[in-house]
């Protein structure tokens, strides 16, 4: 029996159960005043028949192929046996793939291995469909003893359900757990490989390390200085666009423009904000890398197909409406009165939003520059696409540069040996942005709420 | 100082007949968070009568109405002191089930707060989550009825499926009152019930708040002290979350012992 | 003189009149730059989708060459037993090859030979097989057949490469170009809708490559996203806005919640890796594993709008109900939930659509790989179609090009489609209390 259909029994009975529960209830107000609605002692019912027989049947997912594989390891060859867990693990998916008969090949030595691997996946399905569909029924037997005039039943599912809740909203912080902890375990593990100092500090990038002793260039240097230096490029590059033009739109809109004008241009702008970052890295890559090198080319400059300066550009304009709209927020919320008195002075608009509205808005738009920054740090897609590989310790953004995200992405992407230092890198430096963005908007809300407290 | 004065006034009172109050508080307090709302309030209200608690705004009487079928308890700052019994069980005492508490002791909201849903709905729903009614047949019945008491059947009989939000704001406030009686309270709170309501809306409320005294055992909060006088048979005046003076209407209204319900009702202070 | 006059000696009132000419020019200036920044940004908007269009729209069609095949018993079925299983594995290659050398005898040599072979798509073999697979009685018969072109073929159909320049740096030769000439003066080309981009997995062949795998191992994708994200979010809502009490623990979540939200997306693969992957041993590349991170990615954004759609139902609604003696769960079940749907379907949708174009966490949980079945459940190896973008823009081949914007253009399709709902849901249901 597959999970489907055991899932969907459990659901047929635990339905079922529910009936029970509310013909007895049904039964009992004949004589008795009940102490909650029918349906809630359905629902009592149903619970006490769903949810052990739930539980039951996770903890056994999760154990199963544990058990499972514990028990193969014994049928496999003996020379097999003695291997590294890892490659112990290749073995057993391979066994897993003869069994399932989608194996590629022919491999006769783990046959046995497989034929037992198929026989306790047997006994375990059929196990597991017994045990579950057992303590459903237990559950539906007991819940339905325990439905008397006097339960408040609905209490007690409110309670049940209360829990979930509480439960569900936890999840936010399972999610930031999940992350720190497999980030930091990672990383732990490559600075025991590579010194922290040199990471930190050190100016050579090559990320390549050995598969065969004697290979060139097998050392690998993870110093990850021209990694920052380059997104801290690109980053820039994306500012310097995106911060002019998205503040000059958000003070036109907030300012100038006319509803109707405010009411088109708001909406195309947060176009842009939608559009998937991937379609932003093929414009890049295929129009706008193409473009500056052909115009540089033109004008006799040498410039990479690849350029820090195309996924500059290409990000900055991702990131202007981010820009616009976080400002356009915060422009509007400088009183009427600021402005009134500078105009009552004399003052053309443009005085009146150069020295009144922007002083006055500066928190507030410096919040919305960090974010924008953490935004571009975090970005992925776009530097990938275009902005190349090669980690060039350089000023010239017209090479081609690298990121903290492209290298995680590189060195992530593909089959690799988990272990290596290769791999934990990415992990380092993924805890690396993790720390600099939530630092950044960590340090972006406080500069805004105390903007906000200041005008409230 | 001042307020051991008016304590000492409060405890010479007569305990109005103590033994058919069908609401009885004995030194109820409040306090939000560290505010305190309400000091030491003792009352009794008696049953099938209507009862009215004036003062000026912010004297505590909204807070004390909502005491009693203990509404408060959704304000998470709101804290309670002392014991308000009904029936003589003290509804803040271990084991009461708030739910079943409010669906004894009603409530009508000073504006009217019909579900966004039909006016069948909004009347069944009570009956519904109560188990009221075993059939459909039972709750049209109800839903009926309480339509009926409130005044309100005639004129919605043929749109009982239309938005209940759609109605004037008098028919509104009339159909959360036969929402309230749906389930068969036994006490009826208003918290100025006709505050959002022009005159005519009004009379047809104060009319069928005498009605429905009948049934009902009625605590009603309003500013007007006309609407106090035409409605109530009691009525207690708060001041500054102090329970100045209670009495028959007639005699606060004529009649007061305190120096400061004569103020209020002169229109000096409020 | 007063001390009030300008130390000029020139009036206050000329002395401004001459100042307040600067001034209203720098105002004007001011102005410009605010319009020329929203003209740039919304130009670049425009750029970016005019060469998405122009070099997605010709993907539409694709060029078909009509040829008189002979479908000689000889090649198909030579011991003549009709059998189905005999003509699905004939040698439709030399049937095709064939086909082209009787319309174009001149190419002999070996060269020459190769070069008339690009013109047809490795593709036109399978559909000479489908052809003789549906309909047996053509063995023996000469029928003119459209098969697709090869892409440089159809490239040069559709005038997206060069014809002339130095011969060595073009993709076709003047020899290739001249029979191509020949057989569209003879009527033997067209242009026919390209359905198979829409029906087809992925291909290394780009005139064979089609979005559907991708496009269904999204939906599977999404739709683990959805089943997860949605009742997560709307649950521990309900929970942060209803009932939960003020207190510290509420306070973590919320900052939490907030923080999640501002995490970049790549982090949220590197956890799906370490986690989902190695640590739970689920399969890589699966719509399921991507759905879990999108799910991940999606919760912050359907809680948040989950939230401020609670808030906005007035108080007075959760009074009334509590007020008739509704515990706090079947007011918030039976009232306030519902009151507060429409808003967080907005909130779904516009965070479903963020997930539908993200691209980097699926890289981490190897969606990267070239899979071209079409997967039939939530854990067979997949694609999704910002991955698929991706994939296509890396290969070198030109036309592979024109399938990204065309695979871009169905993605942005979907997202239009998804924020228009999301708008219409806004509109319809917004209420004003």
């Amino acid at each position: 029996m597959n999970l489907l259909t055991l899932t969907t029994a459990l659901l047929v009975l635990a339905a079922l159960a529910y009936r029970v529960g509310q013909r007895r209830a049904l039964r009992l107000r004949t004589d008795q005043r009940l102490a909650a609605l029918p349906s809630h002692y359905g629902a009592y019912v149903a619970l006490w028949c769903g949810l052990p027989a739930a539980a039951l049947l996770v903890l056994w997912l999760i154990g199963e192929s544990q058990i499972v594989r514990l028990l193969v390891v014994g049928a496999l060859p003996a020379e097999s046996q003695g291997l590294a867990p890892a490659q112990l693990d290749l073995v057993l998916d391979e066994v897993a793939r003869i069994a399932a008969g989608t194996n590629l090949f022919e491999d006769d030595s783990l046959a046995a291995a497989a034929a037992r691997y198929s026989a306790l996946r047997g006994i375990s399905d059929l196990a597991k469909a017994v045990v579950v569909m057992a303590a459903a029924v237990a559950g539906l037997v007991a819940g339905q003893h325990l439905v008397v005039a006097r339960l408040r039943a609905r209490d007690a599912v409110e309670r049940l359900v209360r829990g979930a809740l509480m439960a569900a909203s936890t999840m936010a912080i399972l999610g930031t757990i999940g992350i720190v902890a497999s980030m930091l375990l990672e990383t732990i593990r490559f600075f025991q490989q590579v010194s922290p100092l040199a990471f930190f500090t050190g100016l050579e990038w090559s990320p390549q390390t050995a598969i065969r002793a004697d290979q060139v260039g097998s050392s690998g240097a993870f110093g990850a200085i021209p990694v920052f230096a380059g997104t801290a490029m690109i980053t820039l590059i994306a500012m310097i666009v995106a911060v002019p033009i998205g503040l000059m739109a958000a003070i036109h809109t907030a300012e100038y423009a006319s509803p109707r004008a405010r009411a088109i241009i708001k909406p195309l702008l947060e176009v842009l904000a939608g559009i998937p970052t991937v379609v932003y890295g093929f414009f890049a890559a295929l129009t706008v890398g193409p473009t500056l090198r052909r115009l540089g080319d033109t004008i006799g400059l040498d410039v990479a197909s690849e350029s820090a300066l195309a996924a500059g550009l290409v990000m900055g304009v991702m990131i202007i409406p981010f820009v616009s709209s976080l400002s356009d927020d915060v422009i509007n919320a400088v009183p009427q009165a600021l402005r009134d008195g500078a105009y009552a002075l004399g003052s053309t608009q443009s005085e009146v939003i150069v020295r009144v509205v922007l002083p006055a808005a500066l928190h507030g738009i410096v919040g919305a520059v960090l974010l924008a920054v953490s935004r571009a740090i975090g970005e992925t897609m776009i530097v990938v696409m275009a902005a190349g590989l090669a980690a060039n310790l350089s000023a010239n953004p017209l090479q081609a540069t690298t990121t903290v995200t492209v290298q995680i992405a590189t060195l992530l992407v593909g089959d690799q040996v988990f272990d290596s230092a290769k791999t934990l890198a990415a992990f380092a430096l993924g805890m690396v942005l993790f720390m600099a963005t939530l630092g950044l908007n960590i340090i972006a809300l406080r500069v805004v709420t105390r903007y906000r407290q200041a005008y409230e | 100082m001042a307020l051991t004065a008016r304590r000492q006034v409060l405890e010479t009172e007569p305990l109005a007949t103590a033994k058919t109050a069908k609401v009885a508080a004995h030194g109820v307090t409040v306090f939000y968070a560290d505010k305190q709302a309400l000091e030491d309030v003792s009352m009794d209200i008696r049953g099938h009568e209507v009862t009215a608690l004036i003062g000026p705004s912010g004297c505590g009487k909204s807070t004390f109405l909502r005491c009693m079928n203990r509404m408060n308890d959704t304000i998470a700052i709101c804290r309670v002191e002392g014991e308000i019994l009904v029936d003589g069980v003290d509804i803040y005492g271990p084991g009461v089930d708030v739910v079943h508490l409010r669906a004894r002791i009603g409530m009508v909201f000073q504006k009217p707060n019909p579900f966004p849903k039909s006016i069948f709905e909004n009347v069944a729903y009570g009956p519904r989550i109560h188990g009221l009614a075993e059939n459909k047949v039972a709750l049209d019945d109800i839903v009926e009825t309480s339509l009926r008491r409130a005044g309100l059947w005639d004129e919605v009989k043929d749109r009982l499926n239309e938005a209940g939000t759609g109605l004037s704001g008098g028919q509104q406030q009339r159909l959360c009152i036969a929402r309230a009686i749906a389930v068969s309270p036994e006490v009826i709170l208003m918290d100025e019930p006709c505050s959002a309501l022009d005159p005519i809306a009004t009379a047809r409320i104060e009319e069928l708040i005498d009605e429905l005294r009948e049934k009902y055992t009625i605590v009603i909060v309003t500013h007007s002290m006309q609407q106090a006088a035409r409605v109530s048979q009691r009525t207690a005046f708060f001041h500054l979350g102090v329970l100045v003076e209670q009495g028959d209407t007639e005699q606060i209204f004529t009649n007061p012992v305190e120096k400061r319900t004569q103020d209020y009702i002169t229109g000096r202070i409020g | 003189m007063s001390k009030w006059a300008a130390p000029t000696g020139v009036s206050l009132a000329d002395c401004a009149q001459a100042r307040l000419r600067g001034r209203y020019r720098a105002e004007r200036r001011f102005r410009y730059c605010g319009i020329a920044a929203i003209c740039l940004a919304l130009g670049m908007l425009g750029v970016l989708f005019a060469t998405i269009l122009a070099q997605g729209l010709p993907v539409l069609t694709q060029t078909q060459i009509g040829l008189d095949v002979a479908f000689a018993p000889g090649i198909l079925d030579p011991d003549g037993t009709g059998e189905a299983e005999t003509l699905a594995r004939a040698d439709y290659r030399k049937l095709a090859r064939n086909a082209l050398r009787t319309v174009i005898p001149e190419a002999s040599g070996r060269r020459d030979k190769r070069a008339l072979a690009k013109m047809l798509s490795i593709g036109a073999e399978e559909e000479l097989r489908d052809a003789v697979l549906a309909d047996p009685t053509l063995v023996g018969q000469t029928k003119r057949i459209w098969l697709t072109a090869g892409a440089d073929f159809d490239a040069l159909n559709k005038g997206t490469i060069a014809r002339t320049g130095a011969e060595s740096d073009r993709r076709l030769s003047d020899k290739q170009i001249a029979w191509f000439d020949a057989l569209d003066a003879n009527g033997q080309v067209r242009r026919a809708f390209n359905s198979r981009f829409f029906t087809a997995g992925d291909s290394r062949e780009p005139e064979l490559a089609g979005v559907l795998g991708a496009v269904v191992g999204t939906l599977y994708a999404l739709a683990i996203t959805l089943l997860l994200a949605f009742p997560l979010g709307v649950m521990a809502a309900v929970y942060l806005e209803e009932f939960a009490p003020k207190n510290r623990w509420t306070g973590i979540v919320e900052v939490n919640i907030n923080n999640l939200a501002a995490v970049p997306s790549i982090v949220f693969g590197l956890l799906g890796l370490a986690v989902f992957l190695n640590f739970f041993g689920l399969p890589r590349s699966a719509p399921l594993v991507g759905g879990m991170v999108l799910a991940l990615m999606t919760l912050p954004t359907i809680i948040i709008a989950a939230r401020a759609s609670l808030k906005a139902v007035p108080p007075s609604i959760r009074e009334a109900a509590l007020g008739i003696g509704a515990s706090p769960m079947q007011t918030v079940t039976h009232h306030v939930l519902p009151l507060a749907m429409p808003g967080i379907l907005t909130g779904t949708i516009i965070g479903m659509a963020r997930a539908l174009g993200e691209t980097a966490p699926l890289l981490m949980i190897g969606m990267v790989a070239f899979i071209a079945d079409i997967p039939s459940r939530v854990t067979d190896p997949a694609s999704v179609l910002p991955v698929q973008v991706f994939l296509w823009a890396d290969a070198p081949e030109r036309a592979f090009a024109e399938r990204t914007a065309a695979a871009i253009l169905v993605l942005l399709t979907v997202l239009v489609a998804m924020n228009l709902s999301a708008v219409i849901l806004r509109k319809k249901f917004e209420r004003r209390w």
